[in-house]
C-alpha cells in the first residue's frame, strides 16, 4: 500500500500572484493575504468558505496561525510544513488527500516575502548544522556549489552547459510582462559574472525579489463548476532524503529521482507525456540535476540537454516558462510560483502559453538539495 | 550520561576521531547517532584513520585583499562523508580526488582540518 492518490478528484479553483518584483511597504503577511484573496477572486470563492490552511512564510514560525488571524478564519486545520521551498507541494499533497477524505471543503496554499524591499538578501531563517558549521560555508549557496563542481568532475558538465540555464530562463523572461530581470543576457555575461562559491557566479543564482502567490484547491465536481478551465491534480509526491546534502550517497542525485517517478505514477504519465516543466532552479546546477532526477534526460546528460537549447523558448521541453526563480521572481520559497506559472499553461493563460499543452510538472525543492516534491497537474481532457 | 554528539566532542577534545559502526558490521555512520540510521541498530565507535578522499570542493571568494577559503567534503576511509577544509591549498592545486588526512586543531573549539596526503608513485 501507500501512494494511493485521488487522481483528478482534486483542482485547482484559483490561483493568484500578487507584487512579484518589488512591492515595498508591505509585511510578509499581508503580502500572502493579498494573494489569498486574489486567488478567491478568481475562484470565486467566498473567504468565509475557506477551511483549510497552508502557508510557509521566511519570518514566521506560526505562519497558519498568523493567517488565521489575518484572514479572520477559524480554519477546521492549519499546516506550516516548512520543507523550504518544497513546502507548498507538500503542502498540496495534504490538501489534496484531506480535501477527497472529506475533512476539508475549500483548502488555500500561500506564500508571501518582501526580502527584497526588507534588506535586498534571501531571508531564511534556516543555517548549516553543527557538523558542517565550523567550515563557513555559505547558506545555501556553497551547498549547491558542492554539488555542482562534483557535477562537472564526475559527468565532465562545463561552465558554459551551466550558463546556458540561466541564458534559457532569460530568455523566457524577456516575453513575460511579470518576470522582474529582462534583458540580454550571454553565455559570456554568465561567465563573467562574479564569482561567489566556486563554480557558481553571480548569474548561476536566483534572483532576489518580493513576491506572493495563493492557489485555492476543491473537489473538482465543485471546481467544474467555477469560473475558471478546469486544472486538475493529476498526481502529487513528496521526498526527504537527509537536512544537509552533505549526506548525501551521490550529491548529484537528488530525491527529486523518487519524488517524481512517484508522482508521474500517480498521473499515470511518463516524462515523454508532461508537455511543460515548472522547476525550483534557485541555481542553474539544479535545473540540470531536477531534468535528469525527473527522468527528462538520462543522468550525467543534463548539462549537453540544456546547452543543447532543450529547455529554451522553441526547444523540445517548455522549462520554466515564466522566467523561472533565475529571472521571472525569487522570494525566497519559489515553489508556489513554478505551480502557479504550471496553473496558467492548463489553463492557457500563460504569458508564455505552450500550445495544446495538457500536462504541466511542478517541483519544488528545499534546504540545501534535501526535500524534493513533484506535483502534475492537467487540464479538463486529462481526467 | 550525555548523548553521542557530547561523547564524540569529549573525543575530539582529546585528540581522536570517532566514527560508529553497528556492532554487527555495516556502513560506517557519521554524524554520531544513538543507533544506526535506517535500521536502529546498536552502534559501537571506534577511531578513524583519518586518511580520505576529496569528494568535492568549492571556493568561497572574500572582499579582496582576504583569500578566498575552501569547504570540501571528504569521504573518509571507513566509508562516512564529512565537511571540511584542506589546509595548504590553492585553487589550482585543490582537486577533487586528492587524497588527505585529518588533523585536530586544539583550541576552544577544537576543529577537524584535512592536509594533503603525498601519494606514493610508481
Amino acid at each position: 500500500m501507500g501512494d494511493i492518490f485521488p487522481r483528478g478528484r482534486v483542482s485547482v479553483a484559483g490561483a493568484s500572484t500578487f507584487g512579484v518584483g518589488e512591492m515595498p511597504g508591505h509585511s510578509t503577511i499581508e503580502m500572502a493575504g493579498k494573494a489569498v484573496q486574489l486567488a478567491l477572486a478568481d475562484a470565486a470563492i467566498n473567504l468565509s468558505e475557506v477551511d483549510g490552511l497552508f502557508i510557509a512564510l521566511p519570518d514566521d514560525l506560526f505562519a497558519g496561525l498568523s493567517l488565521a488571524q489575518y484572514l479572520g478564519l477559524h480554519p477546521r486545520f492549519t499546516d506550516n510544513n516548512r520543507a523550504g521551498g518544497a513546502s507548498f507541494m507538500s503542502h498540496l499533497v495534504t490538501a489534496v488527500t484531506m480535501l477527497e477524505a472529506g475533512y476539508l471543503d475549500c483548502a488555500v496554499i500561500a506564500y508571501g516575502a518582501n526580502q527584497r524591499s526588507s534588506g535586498g538578501k534571501l531571508s531564511t531563517p534556516a543555517r548549516p548544522d553543527r557538523w558542517d558549521a565550523p567550515y563557513n560555508p555559505m547558506y545555501p549557496l556553497s551547498f549547491y556549489a558542492l554539488a555542482a563542481a562534483r557535477h562537472m568532475h564526475q559527468y565532465g558538465t562545463t561552465r558554459e552547459e551551466l550558463a546556458s540555464v540561466a541564458v534559457s530562463a532569460r530568455l523566457w523572461a524577456n516575453t513575460n510582462p511579470e518576470a522582474f530581470a529582462k534583458g540580454p543576457l550571454s553565455i559570456e555575461d554568465v561567465i563573467a559574472s562574479r564569482l561567489i562559491s566556486s563554480p557558481i557566479r553571480a548569474r548561476d543564482c536566483c534572483l532576489v525579489t518580493d513576491g506572493a502567490a495563493a492557489i485555492v484547491l476543491t473537489r473538482t465536481d465543485r471546481a467544474k463548476d467555477g469560473p475558471q478551465p478546469l486544472v486538475p491534480v493529476l498526481g502529487a509526491a513528496a521526498a526527504t532524503w537527509y537536512n544537509s546534502v552533505t549526506q548525501a550517497d551521490d550529491i548529484t542525485i537528488t530525491a527529486a529521482a523518487e519524488s517524481g517517478p512517484r508522482a508521474m505514477a500517480m498521473a499515470g504519465l511518463t516524462p515523454g507525456q508532461i508537455d511543460t516543466v515548472q522547476l525550483y532552479d534557485a541555481f542553474t546546477i539544479n535545473t540540470i540535476l531536477f531534468l535528469e532526477d525527473l527522468g527528462f534526460c538520462p543522468k550525467g546528460e543534463g548539462g549537453a540537454f540544456v546547452g543543447g537549447g532543450a529547455i529554451a523558448p522553441g526547444g523540445s521541453l517548455p522549462v520554466n516558462t515564466n522566467g523561472g526563480g533565475l529571472s521571472c521572481c525569487h522570494p525566497g520559497m519559489y515553489g508556489m510560483f513554478a505551480m502557479v506559472e504550471a496553473v496558467r499553461q492548463m489553463r492557457g493563460e500563460a504569458a508564455n502559453q505552450i500550445a495544446g499543452a495538457k500536462t504541466a510538472l511542478a517541483h519544488g525543492n528545499g534546504g540545501t538539495l534535501s526535500a524534493q516534491a513533484t506535483v502534475i497537474f492537467g487540464n479538463a481532457e486529462t481526467v | 550520561m550525555s548523548g553521542p554528539s557530547a561523547e564524540w566532542d569529549v573525543a575530539l577534545a582529546e585528540g581522536r576521531v570517532l566514527l560508529q559502526r553497528p556492532v554487527g558490521g555495516g556502513s560506517t555512520v557519521f554524524p554520531p547517532r544513538a543507533f544506526a540510521p535506517g535500521t536502529g541498530e546498536a552502534l559501537e565507535w571506534f577511531e578513524a584513520s583519518g586518511l580520505g578522499t576529496v569528494y568535492s570542493a568549492t571556493w568561497i571568494q572574500r572582499k579582496p585583499p582576504e583569500p578566498p577559503y575552501n569547504v570540501v567534503l571528504v569521504d573518509l576511509a571507513e566509508g562516512a562523508r564529512m565537511m571540511g577544509r584542506v589546509e595548504g591549498v590553492s585553487p589550482e592545486t585543490l582537486q577533487i580526488g586528492m587524497a588527505v588526512k585529518a588533523r585536530i586543531i586544539t583550541g576552544e573549539a577544537p576543529v577537524i582540518v584535512f592536509d594533503p596526503v603525498e601519494q606514493a608513485h610508481g
